[in-house]
Formats: C-alpha cells, structure tokens, sequence
C-alpha cells in the first residue's frame, strides 16, 4: 500500500514521444521516492486546452473535462484527480466549477454523457478534488516531508523560479499570490539550491498558444523571461508547467538571432530537480529530454 | 467593412442602446458579465500583449455597450487572448474577462465573422481538429499541419525556419514522425465524437445558431 | 494675581531623568533662580507617592502653584492635575474650590529625549533643563487657576432653523435626548425638499435598492413630540445673546414676533436647486422633457402607483419612455461662467437610483448615465454595482450638447419632442449621439448660507450698500438666515462657494460662531443619508454646547478650559483689531467702541490677546506675562559662549505634538532651541518678539499650522493671522539693522515628525552662517 495514492490525469503531453515526456519520466522517478501512487484514469481524453476555445465552445469543452472526470469517478473511486499539466488541471476544475454554477449546463452535459453510459457526480467537493501535482507536494506532503529525502542537495546553484500563468492564475496554490507566489523558491531551497528570489518574470506570460500563431510576439515575452533569469545570475529556470517549459526553451536560439543575444539558458521541471535531489540519475530525471542541457545538473546526478 | 459611427451619418442601428448588450448576454460565453465593467482599464494594463489589442478589454466592453456589433466581432483583438489569466485575477469587478474575450471570439466565430487569416484563429482550428479526431494532441500532425497553414511554399520556409526546434524535439524524444502517420488517442474515438456532436448541436440550438 | 503666591516646584528623576540630568542643581535653580518656596526631587513623580507628595504641600502647606519638571505638558495630564474639578468630572469650579495653577517644565521630550546622550552633549542638555526650569518658575508666578465666568448662561433649549430632513433629524435627536427644541421653518410646512421625493438612497445593507421616503413618518414624529416646538412660516430676524443666552426674534409671515432664549443653534437652511436654465446648451427649456434631478422626483412621485407601475411618461406628449440618459455634472465641476466650480458629490448616487425607478419598473427601458468620473463612495458601489446587475448603462463621456426637435406627427404619430444627445465617448474616444425620450440633467445643489460677512467687511446697517457694491460675478446671497447681532455681521462666515466655514478635519460641525452648528447641504453639498448623519452629528454639538455654556466651559478645541479674555479698559484706545480679528466674532463694541467680550462665545486661541497692541487683554493662565516672564528668564549666555539661543514658539495644537512625538521617535535637534507653547500662533503678541531680541535671542522660530483656503489651523485664521503680523515685523527688523531670517514662520502639521527637527536644525544653521544677534549682552 502506497503512502498517497491519486487518480492520475497525465494529459497530452506527458505522453511517450510528446514535447512533455522528460516531465512525465521525472514525476514517475519522484513519486517513487515519495511513495506516491498514481492511477492513470483509464482512457482519458484531452481537456481541450485553452486555445480549444475558439472552435470548442462551451459545452463541447465542459463535455471532454466531464468525460475525464466522470471516467476518475468510475475507475478511481473517492481519488483526488492529480494533473501534471498546467492546463490540464485548470481545463478540469474550471468545468467542474462551470457545471456546479449552471444547472442548465450540467443537465446537458449528464444527457451527453448518458449516450456512453457515463454520470458525472459534480458536488461541492468536486472543485477541490481536481488538484496539480505541486499542490499535492505542498498541501499533502509540506516542504519539511519533501524535504526528507534529499540524498544529493543541489549546492551552488541558483535557480530563477518560473510559475508562469496557469498553475498560478485562476487558481493557483493556497496562501500564494498571485503576484508574487512563493512556493517554487522553497521548493528550490528545500532541494539545496539558491533561489533568484528577486526574479522579477516570475509570472509572466510566456504567450501560451500564441507562441505558434503569433511567435514574434510571444518570442518578445520570453526574451524577458530568459533575460531577467540571466540578470539573476540563475544557472537555471525552473517550471511548473509543460508549455512554460517548452516556450521557454526552444525558442531561445530564434530570440538569438532576432535579438542579437546568447541566450543558452536551461529550463527544467521542478519535477527534475527534485529527482535529482532524491538521488535518480540524470536518465531516471529526464535530463536527457533537456534541449540545452543543464550540465551542472547533470554533473549533480552522475556524482555519486 | 468596419462601420465607424459617424455624427452626421444616423446609422440605421442606434448606437448607445442596449440591443447587442442584450445578444452578448444571451449568447456569449459569461456574456451577462459585461454590463458590470467599470472602466478602470486594469485588464487593458495588465494584458501581456495589450499593446498588440487594436481594442483592449475594457475598450471591447464600452463597444459592446455602444451596440458597435461589426467592429467587435470582427476584430482580431480576442484572438491576441494568451489566456494567462492576468486580466481575471486583477479585475476589481471579479469579471472573468479572459473567458469573455474567448466567449466573444468563439461566437464570432461560429457566426463566420471572425476575421478569416488570423493566425490565432486559424492555430485554434486545426489544434481542436486534430484533437477532436482522436481525443489527444498528436503533436507532430499539429505542428506539420501548422507549418503548412499558409500553403506549401510558406510550409517549407516555416518548417527550415524552425528546423532545429524540430530537430531538437526529435533528438530529446519530445516529436515523433511516426506520430504523423499513427493516429494514437483514445479508444472510444467515435464515442467521443459523437458527444461532440450533440454537444455541438445542444449549443447551437441553445444560441440560436443552428 | 491673588495676594498669596507660594509657588513649590518638583523635579523628577524617572523616565532616564535622574540619570541624564543633574537634578540637585534643578534644585537648586528653582530655588535660587525660580525663587520658588519648596523644592523636592521624587525618584517617580507621576507615582502615587509623588502626587501625594504635592498634595501634601498643597494642602498643609499652604501651596498655590506648582511647578512640575518631569514630561511634556501633554503627557500625564491627569495626574498631574490639580484643579477643584479632578479632570473629567462633571461639576462646578468656583471660587471656593479653586484648584492650583500647574507650570511645566518639558525635561523628558524637551530635553533628555530630543538630545544625544552622550557625555560630549552632557553640558547642553543640563543648559536646557535648567532654562526650562527657570521658565516653568517665571510662568507659575504669573498664572492663575482660572475660575468659570460668572456671567455664563445656563439655557438648554435648542433652535433648530430649517424643517427639511436635516432640521427635523437634528430636532428630533435632540428632543429624544431630553432638549426642549424650537424648530423655525420658512415655508408652510415641515419636509423640505426630501417630501417631494419618490424615494430616497439607501442606509442599509445591501444598499442595492431605492429605499422607500420615510419623510412623512419623520414629520410625524415632530408632531407628537412634546418638546418641540414648530414655528411654520417663521424666520430668525434677530440673533444675539451667546451659548447659554441667546435670545432670537422669530417672526412669521403674518408680522407677528416672539423672543425666545435659547442655549445654542443648529442651522440647517439646505440648498436652493441650481438654476438649469443656465444649461441652454442641454436643451433645458427648451423641452419639457429635459429636466433636473428634482423634476424627475416629481415625475416619479406621480406616476401611477407607489412604485410607479404605471411607468414615467415623457412630459411633452405623455408618452411613456422608453430610453432616458442621465447626464452627470450638469453646469457642475465647471469653470464657464454660471456653472458650479464644485463637485455636489451625492448626483452620481441619485442619478444611478432614478435610473432604478425605470428599470425596476420595466427592464427593457434603455437608461444610460453619461459620466467623467462616477463618485460612489463607500457603500455607494454596491449601489452602482446593482444598477449595473439591473441593466442600467454606464458610458464615460462629456455631453455637449442637446438639440431638441420636434418628431413629425405622421413618422411616429405623435408631437414629442426628439432629443439627441451629443457627447464625446471618452473610452472610445469618439463622438457620438443618442436619441432619448427623457433627459436628466445631475445639477447641484447651491447652499442657503446667508450672507457672505467677508465678501466686504460690513459695517452696521449697510444692508443696503452692501447689495449694491456686490460684483456680478460673486453670487453671494442677501437674504440672512440668522440674522445674528454681532460685531462681524449678520450670518456664519463662509468657506468657500457659499459653504459656511468649518474645520473640516477636526470639528466638521463647527462654525466660526460657538454655540451655532450648521449641518446639512448648507455645510457642503450632500445628500438624505448624509445629511442625517450630518444633523446628528450637530445636535450632539448643540448638546454639549449648552451644557459646556453652563458650566463655563470653552468649546473645542481647548474643550472644559475655564479661563477667559479680560481686558483693562483703561489702557484700551478702542483700535478694534481685536474685535475685528477674532475668528469667532466673539467680541462686540460698545457705543464707544470698547470690547465687549461675550465669554461664552469664546474659544480662547488669544488672537484677541496677539493683536491688542496695548497688551491691556490677557487669560488668568495665558497672558503676555506668563510667556514674556518665559522668554526673560532664559540664561543668556554671552556673545563669546559660542552658545546661541533660538526662541521657538510652537503652536500647542499641531507643531509642540509634532516635537514632543519627535522627541518619543529619539529624533533629536539642536541644542540651542528654548520652546514655548503657544494657544495659537494668532495669540502671539509681537512684544514677544521684541523681548526676545532684547533678551539676546539670536533668531525666533514660530510654527503655526497650515494657512490659506485648505487652513489647518485650530482657530481658523490664527494661523494666517500671525504670518500677515510677523510680515509686518521685517521693517521694524531692518530699522535695527536685523537680518529677515531671525524671525521666520512656518506652517507645521502635527505629522511633521521628522520634519520639524530638521527645520531646527538648518534654522539653526542659518542662524551660526549670519552670526549672533549683535544686541546680545545691552
């Protein structure tokens, strides 16, 4: 019997070969030092994101969050839905949240659902059921708990503490700001690591969807974002969220050459840091799934 | 196109009535908030990309108000929407102001007003496409599809320009090609579907779309 | 002075005293120097041991005055309180339980406080204790403990003027607190404006809807009240008297006059609706269905049902509207010529609950209120939130402009009127119009204060000139509400746009004349819910006014102080200055143009006692005296002392707060400094100067508080008073060959912490850069 057990929602991109899966490689190596159990909900399906608004509408996106839910009820009975991604959390909660303020949507949603044999149970509980993976850490664990298992302490480096928007902003972790959430840098602290406490693009938009549909942009975001990390004199970003992580990083050699800079800055989860700590090896942390490679890092992991 | 108002020139529809208030409540997304915007303009300011927004949040809502249909739900201002929640979480009035802007945006279009190349709006098609195909992102198809949004020729300069993003996900195992020929998703892929569908139909009928 | 004077000082050594300061030689100078007859020093004065100690001596040894050198005279007020009366208690103070005069030496914030404790300071900081002992002993000498007047009134009735919400509200709180109430009303009937209201704002939570007008309920209750007495058709043709006694000419309509004596006044004459047919540019006039705030009252009063579900007809064909635009600032926040310069603050709430009336009563009936800058304060926006849940419209914008036209019969099949409504939008930065069947322009209101005494200082009987010197532009009314028989003329000064004159921070009810609290529109613009509360508020003042009055005691600021102006009349040259600048017209003339000082009106700030260039006025405890003794007993060292003397005299309101709470911060200043509180820098006389010079100060700092329009000053115009003096002062400087800078002035907040220790020090710089004061040592 596992410590904590979850019925897990991994989402699009934590999938085999998806832009996510050093992430989903890192949580995996995490849990097991943790004791965490995960469940994943037997074929889910994508929460259709923020971007699905524009073609999804309203039902269509409240019917694919509650199919995932109403799935978790049936297979994971009384779990907590734990989500890794960003917006894969706050696409599920806020239906959640839609369809308990809205009878006449819920009705509709419950018909749809009926066709696949499928009832979703929304209750007060609901909401507060559907939960990130740093929640989890926080709220069911602490930092003290988290702590505990830290073999390699991560001494020497700093690390810019990147929470973006949506694991931030509707919702976010109880008792943070919005404006100035605290949790990533005593998360970086509880593994040993220097925080860049004053790094001002904490939560800056990294332009989320747009970094494909408007990439000049959203390119001019995470300049500052990198940018503000170097003046920090971070070693490293790290992030919460799947397309924070992949809009920080891979961009960084076009905002090169647009900006005339030398950015070469890694972006990791937080995920991997604190595998790292826990003692996985740069493989087990997925540091190998890292575009511009953290070396020092790596050198931690491969140190025995 | 764009209609402006004009002093001299009574526009059939009187403007600073509340005729498309009224459509915005009954058919956009948490529409019924607008009527309690106060001006401040926080949401504007807090935009990430608010310099790139022809009108900006607070504007749009006085436009509504001002019953300047045309101009609102033909602009490409929604469609800069990042959805990062800044707007929300800021507002005084507690207006959920980035769910406005996607509902504004969603109803234009469904309407066919939405302005037709706007990249944003474009991006949005093909990735609830490719997600309502299968029930999951297939990564690779999106973003192939996405290169060659704008025809062949600009297909093949996008996809050189990005080659060492691509490449890089390939290295890392983060894009697969395979990916482009292998469907993947869910199982119940036609279940799905045709929730969709009835979703789709429930709506329609509901905003008088249909 | 009585014959007896046995004055005994006590030195304190608590609070670090002891150790900074060499008490035996306190000791010593008070007795050899201060010339006092007991001297003690006590390890904690404050203590029960050291209070007994002093009574002890009072009681047995036949002790007089005290002098106390310990803290700040504002510190330890009640136990170091030695009056008839133990502080707070209620009862009366005369001759026979005549307490002792207190002088205090500031030792701890003046002294050990606001100096380094460091060994190198140790010499200056004993020289400023031993000054401020030597001080405290010159003023004791020259103090009485002041007794009541014996010619105060002790009426308890209050004449309430004005029957609108605010007088019956002010009438019937201080019926319900047991005070018989004259209530003098213009017209025939009680209610003012507020009876001809639909409905009024709401009071309570969840501030969301229009509230039902209780008005008729409010009347009622005058009605059957038993002490209070209404005067319908009546106005005050005479005033005179004081807190206590004054005696009021009430006359009706028919002629007819009765006197009555009452102890204290509240007015609460309202507003005059603003003129709208300055605002031709609105359309106002020219179509009926353009109307006022006022009018939309009426139209909503008679619409068919309590809640008019009958609907608002439009008055130019009757038809019912269907789209109504509410313009805010009507011919207000306007500098053209004819509007209001001022903000009424309570139209955007009353345009925001007419809007209700329509779309409570049929939802689908376009309201849009045209505005630059909503003001809903406090609870107000829940109000403006419900008006938006309710459908109401909000557009920012300036309206220019509305042209009305008359609609073709045969187009819409009536004879209404068009209106267009053309304004700039200023979120969309665009012009535009929009067609409405009803127009509400959000006018202000104009305050009913009398007559304005300081547009021309009026002399006796000069109504008449005074109409005719009148300057088109000053819209200053003729009509006197009051009435008053004053030296200063007939009605309360005015602050500004007719608002009468109060301290709007510290006493809002107050008025420049004790004893005659204004509330309601005639103190600022304000509406229902404000102006109760407002009416409250001056009754509670009226209330302790008459009982203050009775008792002898002065109104705020320096509330339960005993003491009084007299005046020798026989050095007296009738100049007037002090009759013509005190800021409370407390002081009248008699035939022969001598003072006549109606105690009770006083306030006791001594601007009388600074302006008399005879000194021949002075209190029992504040006198030329008591702070001229001050200023000669300073130690003076000689020219080669390298040891200055700066004289400072702070307003004991503002600035001496502002430096005992510097001294509490440990921000110290320069040691030079010797400071005296003053009532009010209007009651420093310029002898002080003078002596000072004389006495070898080498530069003189007085602090008063803020001046002009946005005054801060306790008394109103000391403040002012004292600079306009103290400006007059640099000829005479001049004459003696004297640099400018050795008096200087300043204005002082009491949160000028740490401000006002640097002002010390770099006066004190200045004055080490232009050199000592060269009469030092004649």
């Amino acid at each position: 019997m596992a410590r904590k057990e979850y019925s897990f929602y991994p989402g699009c991109s934590s999938e085999r070969n998806a832009s996510a899966s050093n992430y989903m490689v890192s949580v995996q190596s995490m849990c097991k030092t943790l004791d965490i159990k995960l469940n994943e909900i037997p074929d889910w399906n994508c929460c259709g994101a923020s971007i699905g608004y524009a073609d999804g509408g309203e039902l269509p996106r409240h019917v694919m969050n509650a199919r995932n839910i109403a799935l978790s009820q049936k297979h994971n009975p009384g779990q907590d839905i734990v989500a890794t991604c960003a917006a894969c959390w706050l696409g599920t909660k806020e239906s959640v949240e839609r369809l308990s303020k809205s009878e006449q949507l819920l009705a509709d949603t419950q018909n749809i659902l009926a066709d696949a044999g499928l009832k979703v149970d929304i209750n007060k509980n609901t909401a507060s059921g559907v939960r990130h993976m740093v929640e989890v850490l926080i709220e069911d664990f602490g930092y003290d708990e988290l702590a505990a298992p830290v073999k390699k302490p991560l001494e020497g480096l700093k690390i810019a503490g990147y929470v973006g928007c949506q694991t931030n902003r509707p919702f976010g972790i109880d008792g943070e700001s919005f404006e100035n959430p605290k949790y990533l840098d005593k998360m970086v602290e509880v593994m040993g690591a220097e925080p860049a406490d004053k790094y001002e693009q904490k939560v800056t938009c990294c332009g989320g969807a747009l970094a494909f549909s408007e990439p000049e942009k959203s390119q001019a975001q995470i300049k500052e974002i990198v940018e503000s990390a170097y003046d920090h004199n971070a070693d490293m970003i790290v992030t919460p969220c799947p397309v924070c992580q992949m809009n920080v990083e891979v961009y960084q050699e076009q905002i090169n050459k647009t900006y005339n800079k030398n950015f070469n800055m890694p972006v990791v989860y937080y995920s991997q840091l604190m595998a790292v700590a826990y003692g996985s090896s740069a493989k087990e942390a997925g540091l190998d799934g890292q575009i511009i490679r953290s070396k020092k890092l790596e050198e931690i992991a491969e140190a025995k | 196109m764009n209609q402006t108002t004009s002093v001299s020139d009574p526009s059939p529809v009187e403007k600073y009535r509340n005729n498309f208030l009224k459509e915005v409540e009954a058919n956009v997304e948490e529409g019924d908030w607008v009527k309690m915007c106060m001006q401040c303009g926080v949401c504007s300011g807090s935009c990430p990309l608010g310099s790139a927004w022809a009108h900006p949040p607070q504007e749009l809502f006085m436009m509504i108000r001002a019953g300047q249909r045309e101009e609102v739900l033909r602009s490409e201002s929604m469609w800069m929407c990042t959805s990062c929640y800044s707007c929300v979480v800021r507002c005084p009035r507690e207006l959920p102001i980035m769910h406005i802007m996607h509902g504004l945006a969603n109803y234009a279009n469904r309407l066919g007003l939405a302005p037709k190349m706007n990249p944003t709006k474009r991006f949005a098609k093909l990735f609830w496409d490719n997600i309502a195909a299968t029930g999951r992102v297939n990564e690779s198809r999106l973003s192939i599809k996405l290169y060659f949004m704008n025809g062949l020729v600009s297909g093949i300069k996008t996809a050189f320009a990005m080659r060492k993003v691509g490449l890089g996900m390939l290295k890392t195992h983060r894009l697969n090609l395979i990916g482009f020929f292998r469907a993947g998703g869910i199982k119940e892929k036609n279940q799905l579907q045709q929730m969709l569908n009835k979703a789709y139909e429930i709506e329609d009928k509901r905003k008088g779309l249909s | 002075m009585t014959n007896e004077v046995k004055v005994a000082a006590y030195m304190c050594k608590g609070c670090g005293l002891g150790e900074r300061l060499d008490t035996k030689l306190l000791v010593d100078i008070a007795q050899s120097e201060g010339g006092v007859s007991i001297c003690k020093s006590h390890d904690y004065l404050c203590s029960s041991d050291g209070i007994a100690t002093i009574r002890d001596d009072i009681d047995n040894q036949g002790v007089t005055h005290v002098v106390i050198g310990a803290c700040s005279r504002r510190s330890k007020t009640e136990a170091f309180n030695f009056s008839a009366t133990d502080a707070g208690r209620v009862g009366a103070a005369d001759e026979a339980t005549k307490g002792v005069a207190v002088a205090r030496a500031n030792l701890r914030e003046g002294v050990i406080w606001s100096q380094p404790d460091s060994d190198d300071a140790r010499e200056l900081t004993q020289d400023m204790a031993n000054d401020y002992v030597r001080m405290a002993c010159a003023e004791a000498k020259f103090m009485q403990q002041p007794v009541a007047d014996p010619e105060r009134g002790a009426n308890k009735r209050i004449l309430v003027v004005g029957g609108g919400i605010s007088g019956i509200t002010a009438a019937l709180e201080s019926a319900k607190a047991g005070y018989e109430v004259l209530l003098v009303e213009k017209t025939a009937h009680l209610g003012g404006w507020t009876k001809t209201f639909h409905r009024r704002l709401p009071a309570k939570e969840p501030y969301a809807h229009p509230h039902d007008n209780d008005i008729d309920e409010l009347v009622n209750q005058i009605e059957v009240a038993a002490n209070i007495t209404v005067f319908l058709n009546a106005t005050l043709t005479k005033t005179s008297g004081a807190p206590g006694q004054f005696s009021v000419d009430i006359t009706t309509e028919s002629g007819a006059t009765v006197t009555e004596n009452v102890g204290a006044l509240v007015q609460a004459s309202g507003f005059t609706r603003y003129d709208a047919s300055q605002l031709p540019e609105f359309g106002y006039g020219k179509s009926p269905d353009v109307v006022d705030q006022i009018e939309l009252e009426a139209l909503a009063k008679s619409a068919n049902g309590p809640n008019g579900e009958g609907g608002i007809a439009r008055p130019s064909d009757g038809k019912m509207v269907e789209s109504v635009v509410f313009v805010q600032c009507a011919g207000q926040r306007s500098d053209k010529p004819g509007h209001l310069p001022y903000c009424s603050g309570y139209c955007c709430n009353v345009s925001i609950k007419q809007a209700m009336y329509f779309k409570d009563q049929n939802p689908d009936i376009d309201t849009n209120v045209i505005y630059t800058d909503l003001r809903t304060p406090g609870n107000s926006e829940d109000f403006y939130r419900s008006a938006q849940l309710k459908g109401v419209v909000f557009t920012n914008g300036t309206v220019n402009k509305i042209e009305v036209n008359k609609i073709e019969v045969n187009k819409v099949g009536t004879e209404g009127d068009q209106l267009s409504v053309n304004f700039h939008d200023h979120i969309l930065d665009q012009d535009a119009i929009t067609h409405a069947d009803l127009v509400v322009l959000a006018t202000g209101q104009v305050p009913n204060s009398g007559v304005d005494i300081e547009s021309k200082i009026p002399d006796a009987n000069d109504r008449a000139d005074n109409t005719a010197g009148q300057s088109a532009q000053v819209k200053v009314s003729v009509e006197s509400i009051l009435n008053l028989d004053y030296r200063q003329g007939r009605d309360l000064p005015h602050l500004k746009h007719g608002f009468s004159d109060s301290h709007f921070i510290c006493f809002p009810y107050e008025t420049r004349r004790t004893g005659i609290y204004t509330c309601g529109p005639v103190r600022r613009p304000m509406d229902i819910v404000q102006s109760i509360e407002d009416a409250t508020g001056a009754a509670m003042k009226a209330i302790q006014a008459v009982e203050g009055a009775a008792m002898g005691r002065a109104a705020h600021p320096r509330s339960g102080d005993l003491s009084y102006p007299s005046f020798r009349k026989e050095g007296c040259t009738q100049c007037k200055r002090c009759t013509v600048e005190c800021p409370f017209g407390a002081i009248d003339e008699d035939e022969n143009h001598y003072p006549v000082f109606n105690e009770s009106r006083c306030r006791r700030c001594g601007t009388c006692m600074g302006a008399c260039p005879v000194r021949v006025i002075s209190f029992e405890n504040y006198s030329v005296d008591t702070v001229g003794q001050q200023i000669k007993a300073v130690d003076m060292p000689d020219e080669f002392d390298e040891k200055p003397r700066i004289l400072i005299l702070a307003c004991e309101n503002d600035a001496y707060p502002a430096l005992d709470m510097a001294a509490h911060n440990r921000i110290e200043y320069n040691a030079f400094v010797r400071i005296i509180p003053v009532r009010c820098l209007g009651s420093v006389n310029l002898i002080w100067v003078t002596d000072a010079i004389n006495a070898g100060f080498d530069g003189i700092m007085m602090m008063g508080c803020k001046k002009g329009e946005d005054y801060q000053c306790h008394f109103v115009s000391g403040s002012e008073l004292a600079h306009e003096r103290m400006s007059k002062i640099n000829d005479t400087l001049s004459q003696l060959q004297l640099e400018p800078e050795r008096v200087q002035t300043y204005e002082v907040e009491i949160t000028d912490i740490e401000r006002v220790p640097k002002l010390i020090n770099d006066y004190a710089a200045k004055i080490d850069e232009i050199g000592m004061n060269p009469f030092k040592g004649f």
